[in-house]
């Protein structure tokens, strides 16, 4: 069990997506990586403007972080508006729900043209990564 | 990244369509048109205005030495071929444009770069060196406040639908093309920057962020380095399609070079 979760964060990090997540209605259930992620560490890819890059179209609720956008819903209340399941595909790739979505597709490695060499392949988050934001985005109950 | 900068402000200016973006193209409506000046603090339109603040105005002169200095085998100047600078009113605001004898467009970079090897027999400027730059800037100051005025020439067609093609493709690990932030967000906030519509009147521009001037080309590889896309390279003739597509959606603004941006 321990093998199998290392493995596969391993190839996650890696790059593409090390497997097939389930959508189920307008959701992925299960977690990318099988562990719960961490929401102290989500909360700091949020607020970051090289990992997460969530502030540069949404605002939320991260008060030290005083430019935020507003191309996008706030997040704060995200946890209450979403079950973790459907957090997670709209962080995984959002245009299976809206294929005109601005929202870049966190967790998809395939089908984007002229990436840059040095992201070629890589999708912006690792697994555990979306795992955490995830997580995070779950606390947000207002 | 570059995207973060500026001041948070509540003014939420929605241009939220092509044809809003567009303007003009919306007859009798109002021109909703902004170039990027207007979205700037009065401190840096006072900057921008003042040719005693504007730091631009030093590579304008820069490029005023530079119009008067023979160079290459020809032994010859700007200045021997095409008198005083009063003959290049009007150029920069047509550019690009296709030269004799050849079948596709150049812009004005492109064009001096012609001038220096096919008439001086120079060497070559390289692109975004301070004198390109410099005469460039020179060059395109001669028609500040003259309307953007794309030529009438049907060749130019082509070029210019695939600069639109460009404008409105994905790209990038981000997935956005220039048109999802350009004409769909326009005036809305990117963390603290308000995105601009993206108007080329103020080419080349003296950027703060930069401390020094620099070229439409350089602006849209910032572009597309925020957005993860690999930049076109330096001599793709994609950036000359997309400014072609640029000028003719600000065919009737004003030029502004050089101008000031944050
Ligand atoms: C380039 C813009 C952009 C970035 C960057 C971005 N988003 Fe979004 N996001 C959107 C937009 C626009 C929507 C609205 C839904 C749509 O377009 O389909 C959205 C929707 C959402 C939603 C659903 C919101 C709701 O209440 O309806 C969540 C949750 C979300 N984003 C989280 C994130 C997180 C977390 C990040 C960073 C890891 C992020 N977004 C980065 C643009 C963005
Ligand atoms: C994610 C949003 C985004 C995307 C996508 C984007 N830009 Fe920009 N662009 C900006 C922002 C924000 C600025 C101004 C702030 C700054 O200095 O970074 C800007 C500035 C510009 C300017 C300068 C305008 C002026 O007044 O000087 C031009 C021209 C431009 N972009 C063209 C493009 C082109 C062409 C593309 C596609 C290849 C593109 N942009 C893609 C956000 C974007």
């Amino acid at each position: 069990m321990m093998r199998m979760s290392l493995l596969a964060t391993a190839l996650a990090l890696a790059g593409p997506p090390a497997m097939a997540q389930q959508v189920v209605g307008d959701a992925i259930p299960a977690s990318l990586t099988g562990q719960p992620g961490d929401p102290a560490r989500g909360r700091a890819i949020v607020a970051s403007r090289s990992t997460g890059l969530c502030l540069l179209c949404h605002a939320g609720p991260i008060a030290e972080e005083r430019f935020q956008g507003d191309l996008a819903p706030t997040l704060a209340g995200a946890g209450s508006r979403w079950s973790e399941g459907q957090l997670r595909l709209r962080i995984v790739d959002g245009s299976r729900l809206n294929a005109d979505t601005i929202m870049p597709p966190y967790y998809r490695a395939s089908g984007l043209n002229r990436v840059a060499r040095a992201f070629e392949g890589k999708t912006i988050l690792s697994a555990g990564q979306v795992e955490d934001v995830v997580a995070y985005l779950a606390t947000l109950k207002d | 990244m570059t995207f973060v900068r500026g001041v948070l402000c509540l003014v939420i200016v929605l241009a939220s369509s092509w044809a809003v973006a567009q303007g003009t193209a919306d007859k009798g409506g109002a021109d909703t048109r902004r170039s990027g000046y207007q979205d700037m603090g009065e401190a840096l339109q006072k900057m921008q205005a003042d040719d005693t603040a504007n730091p631009g105005m030093l590579f304008v002169q820069l490029g005023g030495q530079l119009w008067g200095k023979a160079a290459g085998a020809a032994g010859k100047s700007c200045a021997d071929c095409h008198g005083g600078v009063a003959s290049m009113k009007g150029v920069a605001a047509r550019y690009p444009a296709i030269p004799k004898g050849s079948d596709s467009p150049v812009d004005l970079e492109g064009r001096i770069d012609l001038c220096r090897t096919a008439n001086q027999q120079a060497d070559r400027l390289p692109s975004g060196s301070r004198e390109l730059l410099a005469l460039e800037a020179y060059v395109a100051h001669q028609s500040r406040g003259l309307p953007v005025s794309p030529p009438d020439d049907p060749r130019l067609a082509p070029f210019r639908a695939h600069g639109k093609d460009l404008w409105q493709a994905r790209q990038g690990q981000l997935n956005l093309s220039c048109a999802n932030c350009h004409d769909d967000n326009a005036g809305r906030k990117l963390a603290g920057v308000t995105i601009p519509q993206a108007h080329p009147t103020g080419y080349p521009i003296y950027r703060l962020e930069w401390q020094t001037l620099g070229s439409l080309k350089r602006r849209l590889r910032n572009c597309l380095v925020g957005i993860r896309a690999e930049p076109y390279a330096y001599d793709a003739p994609d950036y000359v399609m997309l400014e072609l597509f640029l000028m003719d959606r600000a065919r009737g603004m004003p030029l502004e070079s050089p101008a000031v941006r944050p």
